[in-house]
């Protein structure tokens, strides 16, 4: 019982390191594709259509009522220490240093990692990357390259749509509906907001591209090697499942992290 | 007659199932050689080892006399244009139009210009019965157009060696018997060395040249298709009784 724990122990332990070779492998052949010739521009732009203007309406309805929800609750708790006229300043350190990019990064998973993840675990089932090794055209360049270039493009131009309509949003329902001071809610935008505030939210939203576009082409295109996944049909809907998820968690520890060192 | 192919001594094993137990065998320049033998008896993987998109555990394997295992990159890219592929799923780009997935090796491996692209492209269009369904996207077609469209793709750089995976699975026997005209009337004329893995053995026995039997992680070769039905090998026999019953009909159907 106990030998057969440690046997289990070991082989999950040397599944996982397995994997996360793999993985680190994969985002080195992706980086030198996207170095490699010739570089595929126009498949560059179809991806950050699909990835970024595709994204941009849900963006801008999350965005939107994120600051709206803010300026709301801003205004409940602030109005409680009579500091009401700093809810501008609350609602947009709110947005650029945290939820603009973490909501963006969430979105964009949810949106186009998945189906990034999907379109790549059927091409592999149904041996489209073979067809194209075998044709000697490299599929990291000719295929995942460029949707890892959309994406790192992509991703910090939607962080920053989101910020400036939750930043509206938040105006509307602390300055419109509920009457703050417009000239406070923008004074606190204006003089609170620092340079290193709106770097370290594009830092953070370039590193979280990097993490969806990684976790999920990465498990779409070894979705045969992946423990327990399944094959065909179901083992494309587990892995699509599986990027999903691992890639909220990634995004979320790594957003602590960050913010726990430039805090 | 020259080896296009040469296995030595190769082993190729999943977990602890050896699917290819040290095979030597060699397939000849110009021949068609067809790879017969029962399911997960490694027809598939033979050709994914012939292509490394698979590794042997041990022993080479040699294209016109190149160790491929010990290859980089750029020179296997080398070996790999030499060969064209068709797959058991014809595995074309879904994303593209049957027009955009036959000029694909051309666009990606020549320095074609337009003019010589669209003229090449319609041509295999027109060839192989598929004028007018250029802009069609891969659902959009049935199984026999599929392998029409991959078997465009595979010898449209008229390639020295075509790999056929199960050609003719899943197709209705009037359209299977369509490819291999297709196959026939291709190879007349560009003259490719081909394998071909199938199941379908009465039919695909009369295009071979020369026939491997897989069995046991065994490759036994004959020289000549009808060599098999006088093999004493009880496995061979027993292969024989259950696949092939009346193979030797006249190929004057093809």
């Amino acid at each position: 019982m106990i030998v057969r724990a440690i046997e289990r122990l070991g082989a999950t332990t040397s599944y996982h390191v397995s994997d996360l070779g793999r993985m680190a492998a994969f985002l080195g052949y992706t980086i030198i594709g996207c170095l490699r010739t010739p570089f595929r521009f126009g498949e560059l732009v179809r991806q950050i259509r699909l990835i970024g203007v595709n994204s941009t309406p849900l963006i801008l309805f999350i965005g939107l009522f994120t600051g709206m929800v803010l300026g709301l609750q801003g205004y409940y708790t602030l109005r409680k220490v009579g500091m009401e006229g700093t809810l501008g300043m609350l609602v947009s350190l709110s947005l650029i240093r945290e939820l603009g990019p973490v909501l963006t990064a969430l979105m964009v998973t949810g949106r186009a990692g998945s189906a990034m993840c999907a379109e790549l675990g059927i091409m592999r089932n149904s041996e489209q990357f073979d067809a194209l090794e075998c044709m000697a055209i490299d599929p990291f360049r000719y295929l995942i390259s460029p949707k890892f270039l959309a994406t790192i493009i992509a991703m910090p131009i939607l962080t920053i749509f989101f910020d400036l309509v939750g930043i509206f949003g938040g105006y509307l329902s602390g300055v419109v509906l509920l009457g703050v001071n417009p000239g406070a809610y923008m004074d606190g935008i204006v003089v609170k907001v620092l340079n290193e505030d709106i770097n370290l939210g594009l830092y953070k939203s370039f590193s979280f591209a990097l993490l969806v576009v990684w976790i999920c082409t990465g498990r779409g295109y070894f979705v045969q090697q992946i423990k327990g996944a399944g094959f065909g049909a179901e083992g494309v809907s587990r892995v699509t499942t599986q990027a999903v998820v691992y890639t909220s968690i990634a995004v979320l520890l790594w957003n602590y992290l960050i913010t726990a060192v430039f805090i | 007659m020259t080896a296009v192919i040469r296995f030595i001594d190769v082993v190729k094993k999943f977990g602890h199932q050896t699917i290819l137990d040290h095979v030597n065998v060699e397939f000849l320049k110009g021949k068609t050689t067809v790879i017969a033998g029962g399911s997960g008896q490694g027809k598939s993987v033979s050709l994914k080892l012939i292509l490394r998109l698979m590794e042997p555990d041990s022993g080479k394997i040699l294209v016109d006399g190149v160790d491929i295992s010990r290859l980089s990159r750029k020179d296997l890219d080398e070996v790999r244009a030499k060969f064209g592929v068709l797959f058991q799923g014809s595995a074309l780009l879904d994303s593209m139009t049957v027009w955009e997935n036959i000029a694909l090796p051309l666009r990606e491996r020549t320095r074609a210009k337009k003019d010589e692209l669209i003229s090449r492209v319609d041509k295999a269009l027109a060839q192989f019965g598929l004028s007018g369904h250029g802009d069609k996207f891969p659902a959009q077609l049935s199984g026999g157009m599929k392998k029409r469209v991959g078997l465009a793709r595979a010898t449209i750089l008229n390639p020295d060696i075509v790999l056929f995976d199960e050609p003719t699975t899943g197709l209705d026997p009037q359209i299977a018997m369509d490819i291999y005209r297709l196959f026939f009337k291709t190879q007349q004329e560009f003259g490719y060395t081909s394998i071909i893995v199938s199941h379908d053995i009465p039919k695909v026995f009369n295009l071979a040249d020369q026939v491997v039997i897989l069995n046991d992680g065994k490759m036994t070769l004959f020289e000549r298709p009808e060599n098999i039905q006088h093999s004493t090998d009880p496995l061979i026999m027993k292969f024989v009784e259950q696949t092939m019953g009346d193979v030797y009909t006249s190929s004057e159907e093809l």
